[in-house]
């Protein structure tokens, strides 16, 4: 078994330290009970309390989840569709194109696609609000769902699809009970990652939001350039222990899974071997 | 002509199944909106239109379906899969690009919206040709005039620069000592490198200003071990911007880099060694040309986004950073200048198609390499 060598160890202490040191200083700096933030004046939740009142940043958090919830899901069931056609759908007209518009969102800066739906829905007249930062927050994210599943489609043996049309499935019925469960996690993590782009995202929210709607991340942003505040300490603290739960728990669920499948295949050999 | 047909079927079904998306919108938005301040009469009212625009679409679909033969059921769906997310992206991704360069052709005017010519369909093919003859590049040439803009590009460019030679100095120890580190500990340290990137990108910035400020954390520690006896000024500092940079983008430049380097056989570098190379001429002449796929690679993910960074010049940056993100933002929302903002991001797309074809190219030689 290998070991760490001793510079192997000190850059990785190093990289790891100033990964994560910002955010650790800034989760204690939020029990701070001084005003003056970076001045230790003794333990204090104060900073929770007055966040847990303060109605706009509530109303900014349910808009941002109305949102994120809204766009992953319709983002999701989208990039799935276009990962199948682009890598099932065998040529048709303007394929090109097609492969281009779900490739060049990626790279796109922020500000050029922000202001660019903002031109739009101005053209069109929609009113600005919940459903523009939707529609925005749709586009964007469901080429990330898409390249991530179609990663997953090509590593995938398309004979098993095939042994189920041969076996007397409709194509739907082959979709449903070969190619969705197989694709399943890539699905899942797309819809993760548009989830979270979507409540991360402040410039494309910013320039398509209108003053009917704010999200969390527009909240945090008008405040924190005045400077170092405590309640977004408190409320950054909130989020980094949710982002955490939620990522250590997803990846013990994954590897769980990994276990069981490993088992159930190994099972499946033995009775063959059998 | 079967072909035609199939496509015509797809087109009505597609048409009925948006008619009935859209009626659920409004139904929505009416029930949402101030609609329920109505009263019972004019929510029954909507609620009949909508029921039967409903049930229209629903019945389009219906007959259409029902009274298709099943060989032409199976080009209907393929055509429904490819046109749904095609139109989505051609009205939501390319349209708003092609409105864009037609207003960085326009000219500012002082009105709603905010720009001229706007194309007037009920003049007819005056209306349409009178359109065409006012738009110019005027817009463009002023970009290349007022030297805040090239200049901007420049420091844009320069910024960039920096930032992704420094986050490749930063990242690939980090990487290499993942790739180094014993089996068991990879995959930890690898979601340790990924936990980051699902925190919000806000935060992460803002996490710094406490640290850099004049009364931060930073100075704090370094006068209380006497280092230094007046504050330090980082913040609002070209230096705080590629602090920001770097550690934000850093996962990205990890990431690339460990993979081709977790790849690397490690009987290479013994060979290596036995051959009479010592540690770091085999480095040299081992690991750096097998890792250099990734290393392009890491540096073009840092590079692009930071060219039209936004986030962390307005926040870490002083009022002497120029960056093109943040000029066209205050371009747009400080001074209202429609076209010229169009202008801005029209070449600002020009610049970045470059490093975006190379980075393109590196990622098929990539695949070819892999198989």
């Amino acid at each position: 078994m290998r070991r760490f060598s001793w510079f192997n160890a000190t850059s990785l202490t190093l990289g790891f330290a100033f990964l994560y040191l910002p955010m650790v200083i800034l989760v204690i700096y939020s029990f701070n009970a001084s005003k003056l933030v970076t001045v230790w004046a003794g333990f204090s939740t104060k900073w929770y309390g007055e966040l847990l009142q303060n109605d706009a940043f509530l109303d900014a958090a349910w808009v941002t989840v109305k949102v994120a919830v809204m766009s992953s899901t319709l983002a999701t069931v989208l990039g799935t569709i276009a990962a199948i056609v682009m890598i099932r759908a065998g040529r048709f007209y303007g394929r090109t194109l097609f492969s281009g518009m779900i490739y060049a969102p990626l790279v796109m800066p922020e500000v050029i696609t922000g202001l660019s739906l903002l031109l739009l829905f101005i053209g069109i007249g929609l009113d600005r609000g919940v459903l523009t930062i939707v529609l925005a927050h749709t586009t964007f994210s469901m080429c990330y769902v898409s390249v991530v599943v179609s990663s997953r489609l090509v590593s995938f043996d398309q004979s098993l699809e095939e042994a189920a049309l041969d076996l007397g499935c409709s194509p739907f019925q082959a979709f449903r009970l070969v190619t969705l469960p197989i694709i399943a996690p890539a699905v899942i993590s797309g819809w993760l990652l548009a989830f979270t782009l979507s409540l991360d995202d402040l410039v494309i929210a910013s320039f398509t939001a209108g003053p009917s709607a704010t999200t969390l991340p527009m909240k945090i942003w008008s405040s924190v350039r005045l400077g170092v505040s405590p309640e977004i300490n408190a409320l950054s603290t909130l989020m980094i222990a949710v982002v955490t739960l939620g990522v250590i728990s997803a990846s013990i669920i994954s590897k769980r899974g990994a276990v069981k499948q490993q088992r159930e295949e190994q099972a499946a050999e033995r009775a063959e071997a059998e | 002509m079967r072909s035609i047909t199939n496509f015509a079927t797809t087109l009505v079904i597609g048409a009925a199944a948006i008619y009935g998306v859209l009626s659920t919108y409004w139904f929505l938005s009416t029930l949402s909106g101030p609609g329920f301040a109505l009263g019972f009469a004019s929510v029954a009212g909507s609620l009949t239109k909508f029921a039967l625009q409903a049930a229209i679409s629903v019945a389009v679909i219906y007959l259409v379906w029902k009274f298709l033969s099943e060989d032409r059921k199976e080009p209907v769906v393929k055509n429904l899969l490819i046109g749904t997310p095609y139109l989505w992206l051609l009205a939501l991704f390319l349209v708003p690009f092609v409105i864009v360069l037609k207003i960085s052709l326009s000219d500012t005017a002082l009105a709603i919206p905010p720009y001229t010519p706007t194309l007037d369909l009920a003049a007819g093919w005056k209306g349409i040709t009178d359109f065409f003859s006012e738009l110019d590049f005027e817009n463009f040439v002023w970009l290349t005039e007022d030297d805040l803009y090239w200049k901007a590009y420049l420091s844009s460019l320069k910024i960039a620069l920096t930032s992704t030679i420094l986050t490749l100095l930063v990242g690939f120890p980090i990487a290499y000592g993942m790739a180094r580190a014993p089996t068991e500990w990879r995959a930890t340290l690898l979601m340790l490198v990924i936990l980051p990137f699902w925190t919000s990108f806000l935060i992460r910035v803002y996490s710094w200003m406490g640290i850099l400020s004049q009364e931060g954390y930073l100075n704090q520690l370094l006068m209380s071990l006497g280092l230094i006896s007046e504050p330090l000024i980082i913040l609002n500092t070209n230096v705080a911007v590629y602090i920001g940079i770097v550690y934000t983008y850093l996962p990205f430049m990890i990431l690339p880099i460990y993979s081709a380097l977790e790849k690397l056989d490690g009987s290479l570098l013994e060979a290596a060694e036995d051959l009479g190379c010592s540690r770091l001429s085999a480095f040299w002449l081992v690991t750096a040309p097998l890792s250099k796929q990734g290393v392009i690679a890491g540096s073009f993910l840092v590079f692009i986004p930071t060219l039209g960074e936004f986030v962390i010049p307005s926040l870490l940056g002083g009022s002497k950073t120029l960056m093109i993100g943040k000029v066209l933002w205050e371009e747009f929302f400080s001074n209202r200048d429609w076209p010229v903002a169009s202008a801005v991001a029209v070449v600002l797309l020009l610049i970045l198609v470059i490093p975006i074809i190379l980075f393109q190219r590196n990622e098929q030689k990539q695949r070819e390499i892999d198989g």
